[in-house]
């Protein structure tokens, strides 16, 4: 074996790179199956697989389980349901393809989409007899949001309408019709079984009547993916080092191409600098690099890019990305949690990466008939239209199908991934409007929890008036600060002296209250701080607005101590007043009190005070120490 | 052998040369070659190592001495314009071929390596309830934590691949390892459009695979286009080689006469069997891979 300064020859004859294929869709429409069939008829098993199978399948008391193929994860096999996606490679003829197998339960959802985000075609799997379902919708949904520009549909288990013409006809035209609504163009509808294996390798007796393609045959006409290379060039600076005194800035191009010589610009500040060489270790050399390259480039003069700067071509106006601080996005939610506006971000862009807020959202999508609706948050495993406010000018191109462009990706302040975000364009400010741009911490949770010692959180007091809360939470303040835990509590007759002082006791005004107390304590929240908020908030749905605005760190507590007691106690003499008609709208009273049905805590009165107090604490450390 | 310099092109085009004269400013006309397969895996694996030399410090390459690993170094070297900036681990079990140690010793000088060593603990102190082999393999896995532990790292770049074994094409290019280095197989994180989990909570860190997406016939491709040093005990003798190099004692050669990289490229195009098929541990029982991983085994 040589080690030589010579590179090795190239291959004369050029091998593209394989096919990413996903396979999407309802769970039990058959996915795991068809895979399994797929690779058996086109004799892509190595030996002893099918073997392995047949045994793993018996011991579980099954006919051969063609998903034991893939479901490699004990929990998978023991529970027959896809958890993670994989990959295998498949040969058709000369042509590589690599078959992306996603899980199809919602659950796993982040799963199905880190399996499909870089695939070329996507199979979509339907049930014939059950037709399109809430998991078919949103798959299709996704395929749509993540780009791919190739789907064919398997209509599997079509044995189960005897591939009957008119009834799969039907069938048919409802899947066209639900894809046609997304702007997806279908290549085929192959009516199939995935088990039997009719029109999957071989053309299926059962199907005269159909001249469409058989899947194999659908599959190899997915055309390559598009060039880049004559597009504007763009390369994200993704580091800058520097080597035996010379300067590198390394990046990977995204489009177009570049040669010694270019001008460019760089980033949002426009600063312009030439291509002095195009660098590569032990490679060809060229002056030349094209889209999807990882090189690195020398610039002259010697300019110091950042990481994310996106370098683009200095002279050419018409090519240039587009510029703005405030973005119109489509949005793939995956928080546990819904979205709501005024929630901020890092919006994640190649290897840019930009402090964001969610100034609006414009429409949700409705997953039953995929139409848009008005609406103030984006659920769990959502999608929508939403409009995001930056600090600075963003560079970006629009989101395109197949293209690597615009693929914006949302992350929390705990550096997880909690949304795609593929980006429109500007948004314009509507008139009137004022444009905010609220700026988030730049201290991650976990610095402030290392600072602090602990970690933060909101612990929201309810009662009657008189139930004892704020004594309990100024006890429960004390006992933390013995236990070097920095609380703030906020009760409602403080914050009704200052901040709340133009409010009364009408509902509207209550709900005002309960929300800028709701905002005021995710403030000190994401400060690090443990806040205890002590007020009345007698109804359901405003502390739900409250949960709501301040999100996971919410910790509801029902200090419960009956109206008997609460009115004997009567520490202000207010349920006297009440009583006599001299203080209107006076919860317990004169109006209601719901009482919380699942708080996280329960501080029962039929206890004495300092128990209460070393409840509260202790629940309160057991969630904020790390 | 020849010895390579740390940048093999010729003296007019190093960059240090090229620096001192001015640009031209007439652009070329050369057009960029058209990525094959190879060039496509190679230029993602460099983003790949890019992003982790970026994003996770102190980061180390776990170099086993087999021909992926010697690929990742090879590749990290692309990155970084002819350098490892980052130590290479070997976390020795003392039960290797003496043919690799002799490779790692003579490699180390040749590529300029940061070379950090880790021994393995005896097998004694392994969970009985593994089967013998795994549990022999099970022996790095505490080599590697220690090593882990001793240098603080935040990311260990490893070479698995995913058509190697079922658990292992499972895995993200990124992948996060909690407290005692557990992979959390049910609760991975997202991973889509080349954005990576980051670790966020002290005691993590962040697994990097590179070559997640290469399969075995890639890796030897790209041995021979690039002319990749490899330990000979991959080429065959008197009707035997090995195809996947373990420890001594769990690891056994194929029947074969692929004597040049060449030869081993024709035999694999046609092999229906699986490259760990010479790994006893894969055979002990169904799930036994999923559990050593799940521990932190690579």
């Amino acid at each position: 074996m040589g080690d030589n300064i010579v590179t090795g020859h190239y291959s004369e004859t050029h091998r593209a790179a394989a096919t990413p294929i996903v396979i999407v869709g309802h769970v039990d429409h058959g996915k795991s199956s068809l895979i399994g069939r797929l690779l058996y008829d086109t004799d892509s098993l190595q030996d002893g697989k099918l073997a392995q199978i047949v045994e793993s399948s018996r011991k579980r008391g099954l006919a051969v389980e063609w998903s034991f193929l893939l479901d490699s994860l004990q929990i998978e096999r023991d529970q027959g349901v896809t958890v993670d996606s994989t990959r295998i490679p498949f040969r058709l003829g000369s042509r590589e393809f690599v078959i992306v197998d996603a899980p199809g339960h919602r659950q796993f959802l982040r799963n199905m989409i880190t399996g499909a985000a870089d695939a070329e075609a996507a199979v979509l799997v339907v049930d014939a007899k059950e037709g399109a379902q809430e998991q078919t919708r949103r798959h299709a949904m996704l395929l749509r949001l993540i780009g791919i520009r190739h789907v064919i549909v398997l209509l599997n288990k079509s044995d189960l309408l005897e591939f009957d013409e008119a009834k799969i006809v039907k069938v048919e035209s409802d899947v066209r019709q639900l894809l046609g609504r997304l702007e997806i163009e279908v290549e085929a509808v192959v009516p199939a079984s995935a088990r039997d294996g009719d029109n999957i390798a071989s053309r299926s007796e059962r199907s005269l009547w159909y001249k469409g393609p058989t899947l194999v045959e659908a599959l190899a006409n997915v055309p390559p993916p598009a060039s880049r290379a004559a597009l504007p060039f763009r390369m994200p600076v993704q580091d800058v080092y520097r080597f035996d005194g010379v300067r590198y800035v390394a990046g990977r191009i995204e489009r177009g191409t570049v040669r010694a010589g270019d001008r460019l610009a760089i980033g949002a500040q426009g600063q312009v600098a030439t291509v002095a060489e195009v660098c590569r270790w032990h490679a060809p050399e060229l002056p030349v690099a094209g889209a999807g390259e990882s090189i690195a480039l020398r610039l002259e003069p010697d300019l110091v890019p950042d990481r994310g700067d996106l370098l683009f071509p200095a002279d050419d106006k018409a090519g240039a990305p587009e510029r703005s601080a405030r973005i119109r996005t489509r949005l793939f939610w995956l928080r546990g949690e819904p979205l709501r506006v005024g929630e901020s971000f890092t919006l994640r862009l190649t290897t840019a990466e930009h402090d964001v807020t969610v100034a609006s959202i414009d429409a949700v999508v409705d997953l039953e008939d995929l139409t848009l609706r008005e609406g103030d948050s984006v659920p769990p495993d959502g999608f929508a239209e939403i409009t995001l406010a930056a600090s600075h000018a963003v560079l970006f191109d629009p989101f395109a199908p197949g293209f690597g462009d615009g693929r914006g990706v949302l992350v929390d302040r705990y550096q997880r991934i909690v949304g795609g975000a593929p980006l429109i364009g500007p948004a314009e400010l509507a008139d009137g409007e004022h444009a905010i741009h609220p700026t988030a911490s730049r201290v991650s949770a976990a610095r402030q929890v290392q600072t602090r010692g602990h970690k933060s959180g909101v612990f929201w007091l309810t009662g009657l008036p008189g139930s004892g809360k704020s004594t309990v939470a100024r006890a429960a303040e004390l006992a933390l600060s013995e236990q070097a835990i920095n609380a703030t509590v906020l009760d409602g007759d403080t914050l009704r002296a200052g901040l709340c002082s133009d409010l009364g006791f009408s509902p509207e005004d209550r709900r005002e209250n309960i929300r800028r107390a709701a905002h005021v304590a995710k403030i000190l929240a994401e400060s690090g701080q443990v806040v205890i908020v002590a007020l009345v908030s007698p109804l359901e749905a405003d502390r739900a607005q409250a949960r709501q605005i301040v999100g996971e760190n919410f910790h509801e507590v029902f200090v419960d101590t009956p109206l008997e007691t609460c009115e004997k106690r009567d520490p202000k003499g207010l349920y006297a007043a009440a009583r006599s008609g001299k203080i209107p709208e006076f919860t317990g009273v004169s109006a209601p009190y719901e009482a919380p049905v699942s708080p996280e805590l329960r501080l029962a009165a039929d206890r004495p005070e300092h128990d209460a107090v070393n409840t509260l604490t202790a629940f309160i450390l057991r969630i904020v120490q790390p | 052998m020849t010895q390579t310099p740390i940048l093999s092109r010729d003296q007019s085009s190093t960059p240090g040369a090229a620096a001192s004269q001015a640009p031209s400013l007439a652009p070329s006309l050369a057009q960029p070659r058209i990525m094959d397969d190879l060039d496509q895996l190679e230029a993602q694996s460099i983003f790949i190592l890019r992003e982790a030399y970026r994003k996770l410090k102190p980061l180390s390459l776990l170099w086993s001495l087999g021909k992926d690993s010697n690929v990742m170094v090879w590749l990290a070297r692309k990155a970084f314009m002819g350098r490892v900036p980052f130590p290479v681990m070997h976390v020795d079990t003392e039960k290797k071929f003496p043919e690799m140690y002799a490779f790692r010793d003579e490699y180390t000088k040749k590529w300029d390596l940061d070379l950090l060593l880790g021994y393995c603990p005896p097998v004694e102190e392994i969970d009985p309830s593994l089967p013998p082999a795994a549990r022999s393999a099970a022996r790095k896995t505490a080599g590697l934590a220690a090593m882990i532990e001793k240098h603080k790292l935040r990311g260990v770049i490893a070479g698995i691949r995913r058509d190697e074994q079922a658990t292992r094409a499972k895995e993200r290019v990124f992948s996060p390892r909690g407290a005692g280095h557990r992979w959390d197989v049910r609760n991975q994180p997202p991973e889509f459009w080349d954005q990576y989990a980051t670790p966020y909570e002290d005691g993590m860190h962040i697994r990097v695979h590179p070559l997640l997406s290469w399969r075995e016939i890639d890796i030897w491709r790209y041995i021979e286009r690039e002319n990749i040093p490899l330990v000979d005990l991959y080429f065959a003798k008197d009707g035997k080689r090995y195809r996947s190099l373990g420890d001594q004692d769990i690891t056994s050669p194929i029947e074969s006469n692929a004597s040049t990289v060449a030869e081993v490229i024709a035999e694999l195009e046609t092999s229906r069997t699986s490259e760990r098929a010479g790994r006893a541990m894969d055979h002990e029982s169904e799930d036994v891979f999923e559990r050593l991983r799940v521990a932190g085994y690579l």
